[in-house]
């Protein structure tokens, strides 16, 4: 993984997300962009981000890559967070979820490396 | 737009495991010149759509090939990848070329060899088109994207599996008058609902198949068919092009095509035509949900309709606007790179009037080819040429 994909990663495990937000339109995105998706400014700067999200949709994989091959099936969500941006992650151990749950961001790892996980709470 | 289509072929669609590109594209590419009734040593630009054939058969600088295998090494050739909508791009880029009097004759190809590799590689391939650190790092497939899509629509829009199963069944029916057509037998909704879950509400048969197949066509400009006898088969009239962001997450709608929505616009400004003048369309159906987000993209249908809009029957043969009377890419197959190229093919014999399941009198046709999630669209206009003269 890329440096600031392990940063954000980091962020996550150390209990402080972080998202940017514009300083010029104030619209919200994720590292590592330069440069605003609605306004083009290039003044963002960082913000914390919940812990917690809600479920917008989801998707139970049965037919896997080779890094999750033994994990089949696990969900995938994509939830969104009340500062505006969305995340996309795979709901922990096996654990069901429904539109609308909130759900708690984390960090997962396995033989292939770190990823983003949602824990049902 | 007038650039003008003077053949058009495509290989059998299925599994090829005895072939390879550089066979498969060459009898794609020999195929749409004989149609034009023209030779190799005629083509001023080759443009190649392929996805990743690094990853399924570890072959890249496929325009290249595809130029040297003709008999033609020396003119200008490229491949473009914009992951499924590839070729869909190409033919763009090469209809801009024509227009813009950079080669009076374009060849446009596409490939892809699916079987090359096993599921799990494909699979792992295929993502490639999506974020690598947001979306395929957790375990996201791309099947698994449009089981995203499918579950925020049906949520939103109130639509059922069995709805979005009509795609199938519908495009299965069409694939079975279609001789290229990798699927050659109808299927039921039952059937649809009850296969094999690949990412809910995604079933085996709401997706796609794996296809190995190239798809080939031949441009020119309107002054080379007229000074060198060259007989038009269908003029290309408008081209739109657009995409959007590359992870789905980051969308203000995670059902929206919007890219879509925009490359038609521009394609139907391009043209000078609205919706209603288009008499047959071939759109990207890697899964059911898309074409139902297709048709409403291209606007046949209000936004959140498309699902009933296809149940309803409307777009079946006969229907109000047939979509995918080639079986689409749900029973014709889907080599990736060879999609966008393989639509134009379609709809060539559908302005031809030598379809196998023929439109009456169909004039007007759109192609809507995509990358992605939806990150990226091609959609172009075309016109029979016994309509030309405008």
């Amino acid at each position: 993984m890329p440096e600031w994909f392990d940063e954000v990663l980091d962020a996550v495990e150390d209990g402080e997300p972080f998202y940017l937000s514009c300083e010029s339109c104030g619209a919200s995105s994720l590292p590592p962009r330069r440069i605003c998706p609605d306004c083009g400014s290039s003044e963002l700067s960082r913000k914390d981000l919940s812990e917690t999200a809600t479920v917008e949709t989801y998707t139970p994989i049965h037919v896997t890559i080779p890094a999750f091959s033994d994990d089949a099936p696990y969900t995938v969500a994509v939830a969104r967070f009340d500062e505006g941006v969305r995340l996309t992650g795979q709901v922990s151990d096996g654990e069901e979820v429904e539109i609308g749950d909130d759900v708690r961001l984390g960090v997962g790892e396995n033989d292939e490396g770190r990823y983003l996980t949602f824990e049902a709470f | 737009m007038r650039v003008s289509i003077a053949g058009a072929s495509s290989t059998k669609f299925g599994k090829h495991p005895e072939s390879s590109a550089r066979e498969l594209l060459t009898d794609a590419c020999l195929g749409a010149l004989e149609d034009a009734g023209m030779s190799p040593d005629e083509i001023d630009e080759l443009r190649v759509g392929n996805f990743m054939g690094e990853l399924t058969d570890d072959q890249g600088h496929m325009g290249v090939m595809a130029a040297d295998y003709l008999g033609t090494a020396g003119v200008s050739a490229t491949r473009t990848e914009i992951a499924c909508a590839s070729s869909g791009w190409a033919f763009r880029n090469a209809c801009t070329a024509v227009e813009a009097g950079v080669a009076d004759v374009a060849l446009v190809a596409g490939v892809e060899m699916m079987h090359a590799t096993g599921i799990q590689r494909l699979t792992d391939a295929l993502a490639d088109a999506a974020d690598n650190e947001y979306e395929n790092s957790c375990g996201l497939t791309f099947p698994g994207i449009f089981g995203l899509i499918a579950r925020d629509y049906m949520d939103e829009f109130d639509v059922t599996r069995e709805q979005l199963a009509e795609v199938t069944v519908k495009n299965r029916a069409n694939g079975v008058r279609n001789p290229i057509s990798q699927y050659q037998e109808e299927v039921t909704v039952e059937e649809v609902l009850e296969a094999r879950p690949i990412a809910p509400p995604v079933s085996l048969l709401d997706s796609c198949p794996i296809t190995d197949g190239a798809s080939a066509v031949v441009l020119v400009s309107p002054e080379y068919a007229d000074e060198e006898g060259v007989e038009a088969s269908a003029v290309v009239v408008g081209s739109g092009a657009s995409t959007d962001t590359l992870a789905l997450q980051d969308r203000a709608s995670l059902s929206r095509t919007t890219a879509a929505e925009r490359a038609a616009k521009r394609a139907y400004e391009n043209a000078d035509v609205t919706p209603d003048d288009i008499d047959v369309a071939e759109v990207h159906d890697c899964f059911t949900i898309a074409e139902a987000l297709a048709v409403e993209s291209l606007r046949f249908c209000e936004r959140g309709e498309g699902a009933r809009f296809t149940a309803e029957g409307e777009t079946a043969p006969g229907g109000s606007i047939p979509v995918n009377t080639s079986g689409g890419l749900i029973a014709k197959g889907h080599p990736v790179g060879a999609t966008g190229a393989a639509q134009i093919v379609e709809l060539t014999k559908q302005l031809e009037g030598s379809h196998p399941t023929q439109v009456e009198d169909a004039e007007v046709a759109v192609a809507h080819n995509v990358g992605g999630s939806g990150a990226s669209t091609t959609v172009h206009v075309l016109e029979a040429q016994s309509r030309g003269g405008s």
